[in-house]
């Protein structure tokens, strides 16, 4: 068994000069290529057993006195690969700002407020048809200092296991029709006719009536070979 | 129904406290720890520290390092393992004076299909858009090294970027292995 290779027409480049801490982050050698052995093709195993009860529920899992303030917003999607297989058991982590557009991490030094009853930590995992589902409050824009008058879209960060080494994702799911997408060096350092598969889309079906407004963010992780690859 | 593989982006800045909460003391469990061992392991005990450097030479404070790797024996944990060994380990470079990273493991075996002892090694930041693979091997380990499939197709000039110095100290044996982002001694990553 062995899986696609990264598809580079998908994914970022490793400089990309509009977003300035590339620049002497990114490597400048081409990356070597490996054929795959088991050390690709296995990975760590989380499934629900680590799962907190209310790790799926960020607007719960960390109030201290109340309900955490913003706009609830349900996200569900399906993680998949690119044969269309659905992704069953894989571990998904998510965290992002609050309504106010503020981290909780102490580095974040942004002057708006945090929140006593969010953390912005979440996880879950995908069920046997690759389904997901979490609960969390839409979080704000915030300013960052990669140029003059620099702001981040609304964003979740997602980080996927996937079924093996090789099928590791880090990203960020963005919201439909957020005017700061064109401006973000982040979003737009994926190639042009990927960055849309970053956007979730509003669903009504998916919406929960008096409840929370629904999201849904489809996740493709690489996919394996059909058949052995001969060499 | 789109089929093409989601793009990466970068892990940012603020990941501490979902993903490595227990190292930064954040009210959140942790799935992975740079603590990768309990008495019930079996194994040689080691520590793998070093820093993550810029173009510059800068240690970076806010990188996250992921380890893969198989037991002693050679074999790759999966969900039926009653010991507790995960293979996996995370860390941040922002809980060390010196910004380093560490993983108290142990040291995996060679794999049966050849390749020498080594580390999987994943690398996300602020500013790497796509997370990187690398390889840690050992410097004890000089003639498994030397037949090593994955080695062997790797310049000989850069070949020593992916090994460990084995240092013994008074607290255990240490392997140091720093990651340069760029500059003359530049790690070699893959294309994974």
């Amino acid at each position: 068994m062995t899986f696609l290779p990264r598809d580079w027409d998908s994914h970022p480049p490793l400089i990309y000069s509009d977003y300035k801490s590339t620049n002497l982050r990114g490597p400048t050698l081409p990356l070597v290529p490996i054929r795959h052995s088991g050390c690709e093709t296995t990975g760590p195993a989380f499934g629900p057993q680590y799962l907190g009860q209310l790790d799926h529920d960020l607007t719960k899992n960390a109030q201290v006195n109340g309900e955490p303030l913003g706009e609830r917003i349900v996200v569900t999607g399906q993680v998949r690969d690119e044969s269309g297989h659905p992704i069953p058991n894989t571990l998904i982590e998510v965290w992002q700002a609050n309504a106010a557009g503020r981290y909780i991490h102490v580095v974040d030094d942004h002057g708006a407020p945090l929140d006593p009853n969010f953390m912005g930590a979440g996880r879950c995992v995908s069920d046997d048809k690759g389904n997901y589902r979490f609960y969390t409050v839409k979080p704000g824009a915030y300013p960052w200092k990669n140029h003059h008058n620099a702001w981040r879209p609304n964003h979740i960060h997602f980080s996927l296991l996937g079924p093996a080494m090789a099928t590791r994702l880090v990203t960020q799911m963005y919201f439909p029709g957020d005017p700061l997408l064109d401006l973000d060096p982040i979003f737009q350092g994926a190639p042009a006719a990927a960055r849309h598969r970053l956007v979730s889309r509003f669903s009504i079906e998916v919406t929960e009536p008096e409840f929370a407004i629904g999201y849904v963010f489809d996740i493709v992780l690489r996919g394996q070979t059909a058949t052995p690859v001969q060499h | 129904m789109s089929s093409e593989q989601t793009p990466s982006q970068t892990v940012g800045p603020y990941f501490a406290y979902t993903l490595t909460p227990k190292q930064y003391g954040y009210n959140f469990t942790s799935i992975a720890d740079p603590q990768m061992v309990d008495e019930k392991i079996q194994g040689e005990r080691i520590r793998i520290t070093g820093q993550v450097l810029d173009g510059e030479g800068a240690p970076v404070s806010d990188a996250m390092i992921e380890i893969w790797q198989v037991d002693a024996a050679g074999r790759y944990p999966d969900a039926s393992r009653q010991d507790g060994f995960t293979g996996f380990g995370r860390v941040g470079t922002g809980t060390d004076t010196h910004n380093r990273f560490w993983f108290d493991t142990i040291k995996p075996g060679a794999t049966p299909d050849g390749q020498a002892p080594h580390l999987n090694v994943m690398v996300f930041m602020r500013g790497l858009l796509s997370h990187l693979y690398t390889r840690i091997y050992f410097s004890d380990e000089d003639a498994l090294n030397t037949s090593d499939p994955v080695l062997e197709n790797v310049d000989e000039t850069r070949r020593q970027t992916l090994v460990a110095e084995r240092e013994e100290t008074p607290a255990g044996t240490v392997y140091h292995f720093d990651i340069h982002m760029q500059g003359a001694s530049e790690t070699v990553f893959f294309d994974v």
